[in-house]
């Protein structure tokens, strides 16, 4: 008996392989269809129904939406009260970003370059770990961290540096009365629960800088810092901005920390919860909604700019 | 004239010290100044590890490292004036061909058009005039090889350390890059430190070789002595595929009783030869054919220049050799 040299269908999954390798953009079209209807339709449907709701304003005396186009209810986010929280958002988002930024560095260079095997398993453990419990229940915690009567405090009497945290506290604008009511706390929280979104992103960043470049670095006569400032960061760059994109928008759109730590103030996300709700001001909720995502637009274009994706 | 690298008794192990890896087993070494320098070894025999020795990203296990007369022991790589062209040449994808070549005078502070100027002063040793301004994933291999020779060199260096640099090129632009490389050591005097595994390019570029086994150093010397003198049946064998005889051969052949080399090319079939058997195999080369000869326990190979007769495979054949050829080895 002799082998044959083509074999026979056994069924339909040798058919559909044969199909799929006959017409290649087939297989594409079937897997691509489902996601992007998704993507298409409710995503980017619903993105398009916002921007047209901020070109719509509401009636003063009746509360009434009154679709047709204006830029009205953009002017209205210039007024004084409105752009405060918008300049307040942007500033703590930024502010976190950097904090982020910074102590994440240190933790993703040692998992990307020198944690093996055992190590590494810590490593996306513990950054991993506190994202599998619940938002609010962390953002509580903090707050009892943080409080008057809280660990902090505590933990200041007993090392006798009660002194250097009321000078803290003390600082104008950022201190405030403990700090669970001022923006440091609110900073600590938002730094908390987004850092891992900034550790990820740099760890695989910074994991794909072949180490024969940094050799080749040093081997030229760079310094640690030089090597740090002209290949190692220019490399890693990508993966600061991915994660800085998370960090940003994350705390630019989040309502929930700024109600339950700091002093109150008002920030975009809990603006925009505020007026779609009890206000029912959709238009400007809507508008306040488009900031984040024009903000993220010019980073991204200034990031581009500067070069951020030219090793992708 | 003085030494420009030298090795004493240096050894580098790595994973635990039960059972340590030995990459680099106790080597002594000495480099000339302005030598052309080869390391030839199998792969894993430590040629690598070696070069990471001089360079400074390994240090070593024990023994001690001189570089002109210097104990490097305590010098970190950025301060050691000797660049390497590494074996992926390593070259910084995200800045042109020009700030390459101008890193290592930047980081040492020299201004933009100083380093500019001289960047396309290398670039133009190295044949690369117009490509200053792309970047190297736009480059070919060999390119890329002129590139990551001209960043090293433009720090003018007093060893220039190369990691099997040819290894990713076509025969044809190997061959001219090794000519090229060597009448570029020549030019500038610098002393060279070559890494490869291809016996010919290190015989014919090096002035002086050393053959890598198992992390020691099976021979050093000049690339006549190590093919025409081989110390032992793994350098013998290694340089230039040499038929290896038992010591039994190598009496029955008017030598003592010891292992001796027999260089294929310095055979030639006669009917009234010492050395008889049967045709086992034959490969055609090009130039010649390689004929080998079952004898008794051992195979010897010959090299039948093109043009002359070939026996058949199965037939009885003799060869002889010419006088002298019989190389006794002192070593195992
Ligand atoms: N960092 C390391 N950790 C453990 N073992 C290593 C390390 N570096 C090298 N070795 C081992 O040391 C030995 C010598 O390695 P080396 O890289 O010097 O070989 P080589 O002669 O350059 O080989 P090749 O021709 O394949 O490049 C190998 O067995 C290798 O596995
Ligand atoms: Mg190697």
């Amino acid at each position: 008996m002799t082998v044959p040299a083509i074999f026979a269908a056994r069924g339909s999954a040798d058919r559909l392989t044969g199909l799929f390798w006959r017409r290649p953009r087939l297989l594409l079209v079937l897997l691509l269809t489902p996601p992007l209807l998704w993507l298409g339709v409710v995503y980017l449907g619903s993105l398009a129904t916002l921007l047209l709701q901020s070109f719509y304003s509401i009636d003063e005396f009746s509360g009434v939406v009154v679709p047709e186009f204006t830029l009205k209810t953009y002017a209205e986010l210039l007024r004084p009260a409105n752009f405060d929280v918008i300049l307040r958002t942007v500033v703590m988002s930024a502010a976190v970003t950097l904090g982020c930024a910074v102590l994440s560095f240190p933790i993703a260079y040692f998992a990307a370059r020198y944690a093996k095997g055992r190590w590494k398993a810590v490593f996306y453990l513990g950054v991993m770990l506190p994202l599998w419990s619940s938002y609010l229940v962390k953002v509580y915690a903090w707050k009892l961290i943080l409080a008057k009567e809280g660990i902090i405090t505590w933990a200041a009497s007993a090392t006798h540096t009660t002194a250097a945290l009321d000078a803290l506290l003390a600082l104008p604008v950022i201190g405030g009365n403990s700090l669970s009511t001022s923006y440091l706390g609110m900073f600590a929280v938002f730094v908390y629960v987004w850092i891992p979104y900034m550790i990820l992103p740099m760890q695989a960043a910074l994991e794909r800088v072949p180490t024969s470049m940094i050799e080749a670095s040093a081997d030229l006569g760079a310094t640690r810092a030089q090597t740090f400032r002209t290949v190692i960061l220019p490399l890693a760059l990508p993966g600061v901005v991915a994660g800085s994109i998370f960090t940003f928008s994350l705390t630019m759109g989040d309502y929930i920390i700024p109600q339950i730590v700091g002093n109150s103030a008002n920030f975009i996300g809990m603006a925009v919860y505020q007026l779609q709700g009890t206000a029912g001001n959709i238009p400007l909720a809507a508008a306040f909604a488009v900031v984040p995502i024009v903000i993220m637009l010019i980073y991204l274009g200034l990031a581009k700019r500067m070069g951020a994706f030219d090793a992708l | 004239m003085t030494a420009a690298v030298e090795f004493a008794c240096v050894s580098r192990h790595f994973g635990p010290v039960t059972a340590p890896i030995k990459a680099v087993d106790g080597v002594d070494l000495t480099i000339a100044e302005g030598a052309f320098f080869a390391m030839l070894g199998p792969s894993g025999s430590g040629k690598t590890t070696c070069l990471r020795l001089i360079s400074g990203f390994e240090t070593p296990t024990s023994g001690q490292i001189r570089i002109f007369g210097q104990d490097v022991s305590q010098t970190p790589p950025h301060l050691r004036n000797v660049n390497t062209v590494f074996q992926d040449y390593a070259l910084f994808p995200h800045m042109n061909v020009r700030d390459n070549v101008a890193y290592g005078l930047m980081v040492k502070g020299m201004g933009r058009a100083a380093r500019y100027g001289r960047a396309d002063e290398m670039l133009s040793l190295v044949k690369l005039d117009e490509y200053g301004d792309r970047k190297p994933g736009q480059l070919s291999g060999g390119q890329r090889q002129r590139v990551a020779l001209a960043r090293a060199l433009v720090n003018e260096p007093r060893v220039l350390l190369l990691d099997e640099p040819l290894g990713a090129l076509d025969l044809k632009l190997r061959e001219a890059m090794q000519d090229e490389l060597k009448a570029l050591q020549k030019r500038l005097g610098i002393t060279f430190v070559f890494v490869t595994h291809d016996q010919h390019e290190a015989l014919s570029m090096a002035d002086s070789l050393a053959v890598f086994n198992d992390g020691r150093i099976a021979q050093i010397g000049t690339p006549e002595q190590i093919y025409a003198q081989p110390r032992t049946r793994f350098v013998a064998d290694f340089v230039g595929s040499s038929n290896v005889l038992p010591p039994a051969m190598t009496a029955a052949l008017g030598g003592p009783a010891k292992w001796a080399s027999l260089r294929p090319e310095s055979m030639y079939l006669s009917a009234s030869g010492p050395i008889s058997g049967t045709v086992t195999a034959l490969r055609y080369l090009g130039s010649g054919t390689r004929v080998v000869l079952r004898v008794g326990e051992a195979d010897v190979a010959a090299l039948v220049p093109t043009g002359a007769p070939v026996p058949q495979i199965g037939s009885a054949s003799a060869f002889a050799f010419a006088p002298g050829a019989l190389h006794v080895m002192e070593g195992e």
